[in-house]
């Protein structure tokens, strides 16, 4: 337990580093998902409006 | 190359080139993420805070390097008017704006502990928030015209101006007096950095070029099936 301790406390500077990746988490998560809801629903307008095509 | 920038080539090859994409996105995040995490050393000064180096380089790097795609793109777009030019111009943005936030972030993360403040109003700091505004300025400008064909022409003209700041973050380092280190990796000579730091920092900004390259061909199909859409309303409309 204590090398988890150790590794979580990045050597007194945890409140810097794990902000820091957490940010990156945030951030590139977040476009990540933006990107694949509005593929997904341009997916599903397209097939319905190429339906009514039919 | 102008074949394969036909619209429904693209729509083709994007659609194979996607999943190898996206694995591959996945495993170098992952490798970068547990060598920056795990393997890399603390350096002798900073200790562990230099990990923050891991998230806050690629981020720069990316934040530069996008606005450069979303400049060309723009070129290619004012001068051939290819339609799908603007399109990876406009879909560029909201990305490199993100790199450009997460920049921003993490080097204030890394800024405290290192220099004693969250920021400085110096060159760097400046011209990378300057950056940032023109992302936004520019999304903001592109959703400002009725006709979208017009708000994509102001958007091109403004990321070509634009252009100017790069070189300016660039040599900001050199030109003035700044907190910020100057370049360690992309200089004359050999990089200043550890091996066992540079390999992960590497493996890292290359994970996020292809993460970049992911979701830029993703919601490039995302919007090429909104004009679709958009076409295909119209001839609802009209038939009606």
């Amino acid at each position: 337990m204590e090398a988890v301790d150790q590794f979580f406390a990045m050597g007194g500077y945890a409140r810097f580093v794990w902000p820091a990746f957490g940010v990156a988490v945030v951030v590139m998560g977040g476009l990540l998902a933006e990107s694949l809801l509005t593929y997904r629903k341009r997916q599903r307008e397209l097939k319905s409006a190429e339906g009514r095509r039919r | 190359m102008l074949r394969l920038a036909n619209p429904n080539r693209f729509m083709q090859w994007s659609a194979k080139l996607l999943p190898g994409c996206a694995i591959g996105t996945a495993m170098l995040l992952g490798l970068g993420t547990w060598l920056a995490l795990f393997v890399s050393p603390a350096d002798y000064q900073q200790g562990d805070a230099v990990r923050i180096m891991y998230v806050h380089v690629p981020a720069a790097w990316m934040a530069s390097f996008v606005y450069a795609i979303m400049a060309l793109a723009s070129a290619v777009a004012l001068i051939w008017r290819h339609p799908l030019a603007d399109i990876a111009a406009q879909q560029s943005a909201p990305l490199g704006a993100g790199f450009t936030l997460l920049c921003l972030v993490s080097g204030s993360l890394w800024g405290e502990p290192m220099w004693g403040t969250w920021w400085v109003w110096d060159a760097r700091l400046t011209s990378v928030l300057v950056l940032f505004f023109l992302y936004l300025g520019y999304i903001a400008l592109i959703n400002a015209f009725d006709d979208p064909s017009r708000g994509a022409r102001a958007g091109a003209i403004l990321a070509l101006v634009g252009v100017v700041n790069l070189p300016i973050i660039k040599f900001s380092v050199d030109w003035w007096n700044t907190l910020h280190q100057p370049a360690s990796v992309f200089r004359l000579g050999t990089p200043t950095i550890a091996a066992s730091m540079l390999w992960p920092l590497l493996i890292m900004a290359l994970g996020f070029t292809l993460f970049f390259v992911t979701l830029l061909l993703l919601r490039m199909r995302s919007a090429l099936m909104a004009a679709r859409l958009r076409a295909l309303r119209l001839q609802e409309s009209q038939a009606a």
